[in-house]
């Protein structure tokens, strides 16, 4: 199936009358060059693309928050080495292919989907989760349908509910733990302040019997945290989704290096600030304002990292637009009348299982079809 | 200049003809001996009309055409014929050729006159019989045969004539070279090609990377009416007949169509001035300019050479080869045929034969499909190659339909970061497809 080199046939025909005895000919099929680029150029580009994030994780959330990238890193790594191991791979396969790049991926995924306090034993369930059941059980890179750190953060979160919804507010110093933190905080206001904005916006709905009491908690939250603390990343959540800032100075060395398009992330967040922006209109005294959606949670991590991930995204135009807005539809839907404070990782999951079909259906104009049929 | 471009897919690979733009054609001598394959078109292969000890100068014909899509073979040297056997070619390995030892008197067959300039343009009627007579092909590399294009069915209407000088392939510049060095004897070519066609507009597209291409060019169309260059982005596969046809006139050819069905007939620039010797020289198609070039010979060049020139005469005029020698290749690196022994001939289609060293053939690993879609945005005619090349691979060739419309032209596999085997699998899938599709109508 592949054209490996293919000595030339027999001994020495005519060319041993020339000055060089007849060599040993490499035959392929055309082209016979090919771009630099590799699939782990790509991968690395994608992790490194993360580190600011990164940064801004340990900026906020302090010396925690780089235990938290680094042991689920490490955890994911080792996992991918045992599974193609245990698949039967040489151990030089399983050098080159732990090393790729993938797996160092989703494991920066995954640990900036967690919060800071996440302790280590779960990291370690989580990386196993999303290297077991988000991707070799479908036959490793390239084959899973979910994206891996989606799928473990979402076991996770089912799984230890408890540790996965416990959030701190950003610590004062970087040697400042995560549980001092709380603790610090637990005193404080109405015990909602290491909640996650969008955590706070929930329990206030539901609490929600009186109206002007609704009113006058949201507009407080609002209060708490101004659209520059939120774009900047000053507020609970998990580590990676905080500063939207250092998100989007990743995704843009990901849109120039061609690595992402624009169609997903744009036709996401478009979706989710359409119909927040409709339900705020609508209803101003229940709805937080679209704003206020975009630069919290996992929308711009989500809509830049996650959801356009390669492997688990369509990969034609029309394909990427339906996907980013069905996302985003998804997680407005989620967040604004749902039981969860936030719907981002639901939505990717929900619409990684459309991909298939929207690659099939969803097909780009071909050359020559319709419309420049009639001109033609 | 403002460059045209067509706009579904392409990519750009390192141009590389520096090694050879700025060197002119040079002569290869006629050859001690020729090795002259029957099978040199696109079509059915030649019957050969000669027999060992026969006499032969060069222009003489020694394959008859076997029907329509069939061309004429002609000697091209004058001596004697040693064997009518089969030989190792870059068609394949075992293929009907006639050798030729060469006598060293280089004599023509009467009515051959190699210095004619002057085409007879008060009988145009008499053209197509002399194109088709000196076995016009694509020069371009596909090889049709050129009179077939030039006789359309009574159905369609043709306006436009293009000639294709786009040469979007790496490292070749024998086309860059022929407009430089002969842009009269081509606008002349233009000139006998648009009268076959019966139209009046015609272009020649070039790429923006052959500024002084392009000056000669239009210096040579000057006082042409209807006749112009058309300045096209360097980008591949600009050359290809349809994203060239979109290019200038902005028409695309409907899938399962050919250019002449929206009114365009494309032939190559080399084409064009193998129809002006035809005519003004009645010289059958028996030589061609091309491109030596690659890390792995010295002296890479640019030559015009007789059909049927075994490499080794070539590696000679270019110094030899390195020790580095790796892969050799018959064309542009694009969609050029990899050849499995330098013991072959120089055909009507060999636009450049490429010397690879390691540094140029890499075995890259390759890396599963990470559907990252750079395939789906490289491929000129909005197909889905990753996906295809994933049916071939299942052996599921009956919903390969999509791939009959593939031009083959190797985008996808050059753009792709896993390096996969993807034009080998559609290739594969459509070859299998169309057996199927005749199968099931049999």
């Amino acid at each position: 199936m592949t054209d490996p080199a293919t000595p030339t046939s027999g001994g020495a025909p005519a060319a041993a009358a020339g000055p060089a005895a007849a060599p040993e000919l490499l035959v392929s099929s055309w082209p016979h060059v090919a771009t630099p680029d590799t699939v782990p150029r790509i991968m690395h580009s994608v992790w490194l693309a993360l580190l600011p994030a990164c940064a801004a994780a340990a900026w906020f959330f302090g010396r925690d928050a780089l235990v938290v990238i680094g042991v689920t890193v490490l955890g994911c790594v080792a996992c991918e080495a045992l599974f193609l191991r245990a698949r039967g791979r040489s151990w030089t396969e399983v050098r080159a292919a732990a090393l790729d790049g993938s797996a160092v991926v989703t494991g920066v995924l995954l640990a900036l989907n967690l919060p800071a306090g996440s302790p280590w034993w779960m990291l370690l369930v989580g990386a196993f989760v999303a290297m077991f059941l988000g991707k070799h059980v479908f036959g490793g890179l390239g084959c899973n349908p979910f994206n891996p750190a989606l799928v473990a953060r979402v076991f996770l979160l089912i799984a230890f509910p408890a540790q996965m919804l416990t959030w701190s507010a950003p610590v004062d110093r970087f040697a400042q733990s995560t549980a001092e933190r709380i603790a610090a905080d637990m005193g404080e206001l109405d015990g909602l302040t290491y909640a996650t904005p969008l955590g706070k916006l929930k329990q206030t709905l539901r609490t929600g019997a009186d109206p002007t009491q609704v009113a006058r908690v949201r507009a407080q939250m609002r209060e708490q945290h101004p659209t520059l603390d939120l774009f900047l990343g000053r507020h609970g959540g998990s580590l990676g989704e905080v500063s939207v800032l250092a998100l989007l100075l990743g995704a843009a060395f990901l849109l120039l290096r061609r690595i992402i398009t624009w169609h997903i992330p744009l036709s996401f967040i478009g979706a989710t600030a359409a119909i927040t922006t409709l339900a705020w209109a609508l209803k101003p005294d229940v709805h937080v304002d679209p704003l206020y959606h975009i630069l919290s949670g996992g929308l711009v991590l989500g809509a830049f990292f996650m959801a356009t991930d390669m492997v688990t995204s369509p990969v034609t135009r029309k394909g990427m637009l339906i996907f980013g807005a069905g996302c985003g539809a998804i997680t407005a839907v989620i967040r604004l009348w749902g039981a969860y404070p936030e719907g981002v990782s639901f939505a990717i999951l929900i619409m990684n299982a459309l991909t298939p079909i929207l690659d099939r259906h969803a097909r780009d104009r071909r050359f020559g079809e319709a419309r420049r049929r009639a001109a033609a | 200049m403002m460059a045209r471009t067509f706009r579904l897919g392409g990519v750009h690979p390192p141009e590389q003809k520096r090694l050879t733009e700025g060197k002119a054609i040079e002569i290869l001598p006629p050859p001690r001996r020729v090795v002259i394959p029957m099978a040199q078109c696109l079509g059915a292969p030649a019957a050969p009309t000669v027999k060992p000890k026969d006499a032969v100068k060069a222009g003489r014909r020694i394959g008859e055409p076997q029907g329509f899509v069939s061309t004429p073979v002609h000697a091209s040297i004058s001596g004697v014929v040693k064997r009518v056997d089969l030989f190792p070619t870059s068609v394949g390995p075992r293929t009907l050729c006639v050798e030729i030892e060469s006598d060293g008197a280089d004599a023509w067959v009467d009515g051959v006159d190699p210095a004619a300039e002057a085409v007879d343009f008060s009988r145009p009627e008499a053209f197509l019989p002399a194109l088709s007579d000196a076995g016009l092909v694509g020069m371009g590399g596909a090889a049709f045969p050129s009179h077939v294009k030039l006789r359309p069915p009574k159905d369609v209407t043709l306006d436009t004539l293009i000639l294709n000088g786009a040469e979007c392939e790496p490292y070749l510049t024998a086309d860059h070279r022929l407009m430089i060095e002969h842009p009269r004897e081509i606008a002349l070519g233009l000139r006998i090609l648009r009268a076959v066609l019966g139209v009046e507009r015609a272009f020649v597209g070039i790429e923006d990377n052959k500024p002084d291409a392009i000056a000669r060019m239009r210096e040579a169309l000057r006082g042409l009416d209807g006749a112009e260059v058309a300045v096209c982005r360097t980008r591949y596969p600009q050359g290809a007949e349809k994203q060239l046809l979109k290019t200038i006139l902005d028409r695309e050819v409907p899938p399962g169509k050919l250019p002449l069905h929206v009114g365009a007939v494309v032939h190559n620039v080399g084409t064009a001035f193998a129809a002006f010797e035809a005519v003004a020289r009645r010289k059958p198609l028996v030589e061609r300019v091309l491109t030596v070039s690659g890390r792995a010979i010295r002296e890479p060049k640019n030559l015009r050479v007789r059909i049927g020139t075994t490499l080794d005469a070539l590696i000679d005029r270019c110094g030899g080869v390195t020790e580095g020698l790796r892969k050799v290749i018959f064309g542009g690196p694009m969609m050029g045929k990899a050849l499995r022994s330098l013991d072959v001939p120089v055909i009507k289609s060999t636009s450049g034969v490429l010397f690879f060293d390691r540094s140029e053939a890499v075995l890259v690993r390759e890396h599963p499909c990470i559907r990252c879609g750079r395939c789906l945005g490289a491929c000129p005619q909005g197909l889905c190659p990753c996906d295809m090349a994933d049916l071939a691979e299942n052996a599921r060739y009956e919903d390969m339909a999509d791939a009959l419309d593939c031009v083959e032209c190797g985008a996808c596999q050059f753009a792709c970061p896993g390096h996969r085997r993807l034009m080998h699998l559609i290739r594969l899938g459509k070859s299998e497809h169309r057996r199927l599709q005749q199968a099931k109508k049999a």
